[in-house]
C-alpha cells in the first residue's frame, strides 16, 4: 500500500538531510501508530506520503505508484482519489456548511464521487451517513463550520477523510487539541470507520498513550537515521522560514 | 471549475465586509468611464443635432468655430456685425434659397435675445430636419405689425413660468448693469415654442425691427440723456436694421455650397466668411477633444487605482488564509487551482463592481436627465450600452482580471511552499 525505499530528504537550502529512511510500508487496511518528539521530520514525512512533497533520494510509492513518477496535476489528481488528511486542528473551511466540507473531496476526485454514490447512493447521502456515524447530529450539518466546537470540528474532518474510501488516510496529530475524553472517543471512531471503509491509517502523535490501538508502531526517531542532531536542526518548525 | 468559482464565491462572500468597499470602488471607477462616455457622446449628439437644414453660417471674418458658437450656440459674442446690405447681397446668389438674418446681444434674464425675421420658425431646422413648432400663440410678423412681440423658447417660458400676454423687459448686452435696461420699451408674449432640445428653448426671439426699436436712442452702448421716443413713437421711424450679427443660408443645391461660401469670402463690401455647421463642428471637436482625453485618462487612472486596491485587499487577506489554502491542497486542489481560486475572486468581484457601476450609471442618468436637460439643455439618453460602453466594461473586466493574476500567482507559490504545513 504504502512504500518508502531509501528516501532521503532535505528542506530546499538546508545544509543537511532531514529525513533518512531505508524502508517503511504499511499494508493495506491496516493502522500505524507513528510518534516522535517535535522536530523529528513528522510533517515532512507525511508531506512525502502525501505527494507533496518529494524525496531528493529514494522513492515513495502509495498503491505502487511512485509519487515522482507522476507530474505536479497528476499528483494533485492522485492524491485527491487516493488519499484523506486529516490536520492537527483547523481542518474545515469556515465559510462551508458542514455538509459541504465533507463533500470537498467529491468536488475534487471523480473517483471519490463515484465510490461515495455506490456506497449511499449519492455523495449527499454518503455524507450524511459518515457525519451520523462519527455523532454529529443533523442539526448541524447545515451550519456554517466555523459555528463548531474543535472536537465537533475535528469529527466532520475524520467523515471528509474518509468520503469515497480512500486507500489511505494520513492523520497529523489530530487528537492534540482534544481533551482526554473527547480524544479516546474520536480515537475509537476514528479506527472504527477506517476499518469499515477498509482505508489504511498513518496516525502521528507525540502521545504513546494512544499506540495500542493500532495494529504496527513506530517510532520516527528509530526510522529515521538523518543525524540526530542536523534532523532536530533540519526539520525544525523554522528550518524553512 | 464551477466547483471552483463556488468555492471563490463562498469565501469571497465569508469576507464580503472588506471586499465590499473594494467592490465599490471598482463600481465607482466604472461609473465615472461610463457615465463620461455617455455625457461625451450626448453632448456631441446634442450638438450636432442644434442645426440642421442650414448649409451655411454667414458672419463677421472670425473663427468658424467661434462663428458657430456665437450665432447658433448662443455661447460668446460677435466681435464684429455685418451689414444688412451684404446679407442682401448674398441673398442676390442665383445658388441660394433663402436667407435669415440673425441679430444679437442683448438678453432677458441671463437668456439670450435674438432679432431675426418670422422667416425664421420656417426655416430653421434641427435634429432631424425638424421645424420648430409653437406650443401657444403664434410667431411675431415682420415690420411695424409685430414690434414688441415675442416668441420665446421652451424652456425660457418654463424657467421664467411666462404666459401668453404677459410683458417683459429686455436687458441691454449681458444684462445686470442698472439702467441698461429697454424698460421704456415693454414686449408682450404673443408665442412658446415647443421644446426642442437645441440652445432655441434658451432663446428669446423678437423681430429686426423690434431690436430696431429698442435701441433708437442708444449710442455706443448706452442711451443717449434726455432723449426718449416712446414705444409708440418708434413706428415712425425707419426700423429697416442696418447691421446684423450673422445670417443662416438655405441653398437651392447642396452642391454650389462651396461656391457660395468662396462669394462671401470674396465679397468686396466687407470682410465676411461663411462656413458649414457640420465642418466647423468637426472642428470644435478637434479642439474639445483634447479635454475629453485628458478626463477620459483621469478616469482610467482612478479605475487603475481601484484595481489596485482591489490587489491589495486580497494580497492582505492572503497571509489569513494559507490555512485555508492547505486544506484545499489536502483535498485535491493543485496549486494550479489555488491559482485559479484566487484569480477567480478578483475577476468575481471586478465583474460585480463592473455590473454596479453600470446601474448606477443608469440609475444616474434616469435621475439627472431632467435636471441636466433644464440646466444645460443637454438630452442624456438612457439606454442600453453604447459599443464603447461595452469597450469600457470590457476593459475593467479584463484589467481586474490581469491584475487578480497577482495575488493569484502569489498563492500559487505559497501553496507550492506550504504544501499541507502552512507556515502561520
Amino acid at each position: 500500500m504504502i512504500e518508502l525505499r531509501e528516501v532521503r530528504y532535505a528542506w530546499p537550502h538546508a545544509a543537511s538531510d532531514c529525513l533518512a529512511i531505508d524502508t517503511l510500508s504499511v499494508g493495506a487496511a491496516r493502522t500505524l501508530f507513528l510518534h516522535g518528539p517535535s522536530g523529528a521530520g513528522k510533517s515532512t514525512l507525511l508531506g512525502l506520503l502525501a505527494g507533496v512533497l518529494l524525496p531528493r533520494a529514494g522513492s515513495v510509492s502509495l498503491l505502487g505508484t511512485r509519487w515522482s513518477d507522476l507530474s505536479g496535476s497528476r499528483r494533485d489528481a492522485f492524491r485527491a482519489d487516493h488519499v484523506g488528511y486529516i490536520f492537527q486542528q483547523f481542518n474545515l473551511l469556515p465559510y462551508l456548511s458542514v455538509l459541504d466540507n465533507v463533500l470537498l473531496p467529491c468536488r475534487f476526485s471523480a473517483l471519490r464521487r463515484q465510490r461515495a454514490s455506490e456506497d449511499a447512493g449519492s455523495p449527499e447521502a454518503r455524507a450524511k451517513q459518515l457525519l451520523q456515524s462519527v455523532g454529529l447530529s443533523a442539526l448541524l450539518w447545515a451550519r456554517p463550520a466555523a459555528q463548531l466546537s474543535v472536537g465537533q470540528q475535528q469529527r466532520v474532518a475524520a467523515a471528509r477523510a474518509l468520503i469515497g474510501r480512500p486507500e489511505v488516510l494520513i492523520a497529523d496529530e489530530p487528537t492534540s487539541a482534544l481533551d482526554a475524553d473527547l480524544r479516546d472517543s474520536f480515537l475509537a471512531l476514528l479506527l472504527d470507520a477506517c476499518r469499515s471503509s477498509g482505508s489504511a491509517l498513518v496516525f502521528v502523535s507525540h502521545d504513546e498513550r494512544l499506540a495500542a490501538h493500532f495494529d504496527e508502531r513506530l517510532s520516527l526517531t528509530a526510522v529515521n537515521h538523518a543525524s540526530a542532531s542536523a534532523s532536530a536542526h533540519a526539520c525544525g518548525e523554522d528550518a524553512v522560514a | 471549475m464551477s466547483a471552483l468559482l463556488t468555492l471563490a464565491w463562498r469565501s469571497a462572500w465569508n469576507r464580503r465586509a472588506t471586499l465590499s468597499l473594494v467592490l465599490l470602488s471598482v463600481a465607482l471607477s466604472t461609473f465615472l468611464l461610463l457615465g463620461f462616455e455617455q455625457v461625451r457622446t450626448d453632448v456631441r449628439e446634442n450638438f450636432s443635432q442644434s442645426v440642421s437644414g442650414t448649409d451655411l453660417v454667414v458672419g463677421a471674418r472670425t473663427g468658424s468655430v467661434q462663428l458657430m458658437l456665437y450665432s447658433v450656440f448662443r455661447v460668446g459674442g460677435a466681435t464684429n456685425n455685418i451689414r444688412m446690405s451684404s446679407v442682401e447681397a448674398i441673398a442676390q446668389h442665383r445658388a441660394v434659397a433663402w436667407v435669415v438674418p440673425l441679430s444679437l446681444g442683448d438678453s432677458h434674464r441671463g437668456y439670450p435675445v435674438l432679432g431675426t425675421r418670422a422667416e425664421y420658425f420656417k426655416r430653421f431646422l434641427y435634429g432631424e430636419r425638424e421645424p420648430l413648432a409653437l406650443a401657444e400663440g403664434q410667431a411675431f410678423a415682420d415690420g411695424i405689425d409685430g414690434l414688441y412681440g415675442v416668441v420665446l423658447g421652451a424652456e425660457v417660458a418654463q424657467a421664467l413660468s411666462y404666459h401668453l400676454g404677459d410683458r417683459l423687459v429686455l436687458s441691454h448686452g449681458g444684462g445686470g448693469l442698472p439702467g441698461a435696461e429697454h424698460a421704456d420699451k415693454p414686449f408682450t408674449v404673443v408665442g412658446i415654442l415647443q421644446r426642442t432640445g437645441t440652445p432655441v428653448d434658451r432663446t428669446v426671439h423678437i423681430s429686426l425691427e423690434s431690436m430696431e426699436a429698442i435701441h433708437l436712442e442708444w449710442v455706443g452702448g448706452a442711451p443717449m440723456p434726455g432723449m426718449r421716443i416712446e414705444p409708440d413713437q418708434a413706428r415712425k421711424f425707419d426700423l429697416a436694421p442696418k447691421q446684423v450679427t450673422a445670417a443662416l443660408v438655405g441653398l437651392k443645391s447642396r452642391a454650389a455650397v462651396f461656391n457660395v461660401q468662396r462669394f462671401v469670402a470674396d465679397y468686396e463690401g466687407e470682410a465676411l466668411m461663411a462656413v458649414l455647421p457640420g465642418v466647423a463642428l468637426d472642428e470644435l471637436w478637434d479642439v474639445v477633444g483634447v479635454g475629453e482625453k485628458a478626463l477620459m485618462g483621469m478616469s482610467a487612472m482612478v479605475a487603475l487605482v481601484s484595481l489596485a486596491g482591489l490587489v491589495a485587499v486580497v494580497m492582505a487577506g492572503l497571509n489569513e488564509r494559507r490555512r485555508e489554502l492547505a486544506v484545499l491542497r489536502a483535498v485535491g486542489a493543485g496549486p494550479r487551482q489555488v491559482l485559479l481560486l484566487l484569480a477567480g475572486e478578483g475577476l468575481l468581484i471586478t465583474l460585480a463592481g463592473a455590473v454596479l457601476g453600470a446601474l448606477v450609471t443608469a440609475l444616474f442618468i434616469a435621475l439627472a436627465a431632467p435636471w441636466v436637460q433644464m440646466e444645460y439643455g443637454i438630452a442624456l439618453k438612457l439606454g442600453a450600452p453604447s459599443v464603447s460602453q461595452w469597450t469600457l466594461l470590457a476593459g475593467v473586466v479584463i484589467a481586474g482580471g490581469v491584475a487578480s493574476l497577482i495575488p493569484g500567482w502569489r498563492a500559487y507559490r505559497m501553496s507550492l511552499a506550504d504544501g499541507l504545513s502552512p507556515r502561520v
